[in-house]
């Protein structure tokens, strides 16, 4: 598993041939570096808002917002923040955010506030987010840094997508609201509950480390 | 980190920086906040209010309008004008020709994961509770949150039974949770299979407020009654 810590500026990406280092930056979040499947982290939010898919929807891009946000203001102000209080300055400004995204999420839906609640504040101190400022933004130029979290961004949000369709299918027999199996179905409540979150969560490394060692062995 | 030992050793220009920077973020992250803040506190107060009001409808069938009231210090019921929602406050539902449909509240009490808020309507004419919709709860999903969904402990709340006394200041009978399927009076509220604790919650929200409540709105009945005449009138 690649340590996002370890991550150095620059490493590589001007050595890497195929790729401009641009679109790189942008792609090793969807994938390579998954911030769910890949790098397992933010985990909090990734199992408990899951159970639904416009719940995990939602967060996906609340956390994809408040990273491009706090990935823009963190790489600006790189050169000013002095290295002892930069941990500081990086939740304050992440969690300016965070306030900012709740009260738009609010606006935008009460009923969608209510489904996320409390795990909104919460993504203060989501891993993915103060890993993105601490090992990219604050060594990275404003550009670079910007498409660091649109990558990784969309990747956490796939990641939660991805996990909400299958429990929310499973454990509601819906998709969106929607219901997608005949009436007799019965649900799996276990999906929707917490456990169902580290059941899907489980399956979906496996496929994922899986489809990595075929593609390492061919 | 080291950042311990390093500050021990930083030079005094260097704390200024230090010092420079947070306050400068702190300025910055402040502004955003407060504008956001701003910029949407209309919307969230519209909304607030409209999804109060989609709740009166729901727990008062029938009703064309609404008003609210407020009870003051001698138990007495005043007509609310405008904005500001202080103390206790019921909103009074009428049908088109401007007659008493009945009265919502709203009630409050621990569920099993958090608070859970309900509003209901009371029918002061029938001395029962006509209507019934979770406000806010954090039940938990595919069980407790039945409380919210399951049409059939919804329908306890279409016509349960909270008559007063011979008194005219408690309730003959107060409303109770039941164990599933043993529902017999129209004053049980029958439980929902694998939440018992929401179920009981909620009859424990609803036997407490009806309690204090219903003997209230029913002495008062000819205040809500009375100003939606006037209103007519108008």
């Amino acid at each position: 598993m690649s340590n996002p810590i370890q991550d150095k500026p620059n490493t590589g990406f001007w050595g890497s041939l195929k790729d401009s280092p641009s679109t790189d930056e942008f792609i090793k979040g969807l994938w390579r570096d998954n911030p769910v499947f890949v790098q397992v982290l933010g985990m909090c939010p990734t199992l408990a808002v899951s159970n639904t898919a416009i719940n995990a929807l939602a967060m996906g891009l609340a956390t994809a917002f408040v990273l491009l946000m706090s990935n823009i203001l963190v790489s600006s102000l790189r050169n000013f923040i002095p290295k002892q209080v930069r941990i500081a300055s990086y939740i304050l400004i992440i969690a300016t955010f965070v306030t900012m995204t709740d009260y738009v999420i609010q606006a935008i839906s009460v009923d969608l506030h209510k489904a996320l609640g409390a795990f909104i504040s919460l993504i203060v101190v989501n891993c993915l987010i103060l890993s993105r400022a601490e090992a990219f933004a604050s060594k990275n130029t404003v550009g670079k840094s910007v498409l660091d979290a649109l990558g990784m961004g969309i990747g956490f949000t796939f990641a939660l997508f991805c996990l909400g369709a299958v429990r929310e299918l499973l454990g509601n027999g819906s998709l969106f609201g929607i219901p997608f199996f005949p009436e007799n179905f019965q649900e799996w409540i276990v999906m929707i509950l917490p456990a169902g979150g580290f059941f899907t969560l489980a399956i979906w490394l496996i496929i994922f480390n899986a489809t990595k060692e075929k593609r390492a062995t061919t | 980190m080291t950042g311990t030992d390093q500050i021990q050793t930083t030079a005094p220009g260097n704390s200024m920086k230090m010092l420079q920077a947070m306050v400068g973020i702190g300025i910055i992250c402040a502004l955003m906040i407060v504008l956001t803040f701003q910029g949407t506190l209309p919307i969230i107060k519209k909304k607030k209010a409209e999804a109060l009001e989609k709740a009166i409808f729901k727990v008062l069938p029938g009703i064309e309008k609404t008003k609210t009231f407020q009870l003051d210090q001698n138990n007495n019921f005043a007509a609310l004008e405008g904005e500001g929602q202080e103390g206790k406050v019921a909103y009074a539902g009428y049908d088109q020709d401007g007659k008493l449909v009945g009265v919502a509240v709203e009630a409050s009490g621990q569920g099993y994961a958090d608070i859970i808020r309900v509003l209901y309507g009371y029918d002061p004419e029938k001395q029962e509770v006509v209507g019934f919709y979770v406000l806010e709860s954090k039940e938990t999903p595919g069980l407790g949150d039945k409380i919210e969904k399951d049409p059939a402990f919804q329908a306890n709340f279409s016509a349960l039974d909270v008559s007063l006394a011979d008194d005219q200041s408690t309730l003959k009978n107060k409303p109770v949770t039941v164990k599933n399927g043993t529902k017999e009076n129209p004053w049980e509220i029958d439980a929902i299979t694998g939440a018992t604790i929401s179920s009981r919650a909620i009859g424990e929200i609803m036997g407490a407020s009806t309690e204090y409540w219903a003997p209230l709105i029913h002495k008062n009945k000819e205040a809500f009654g009375l100003k939606a005449n006037e209103n007519k009138q108008k």
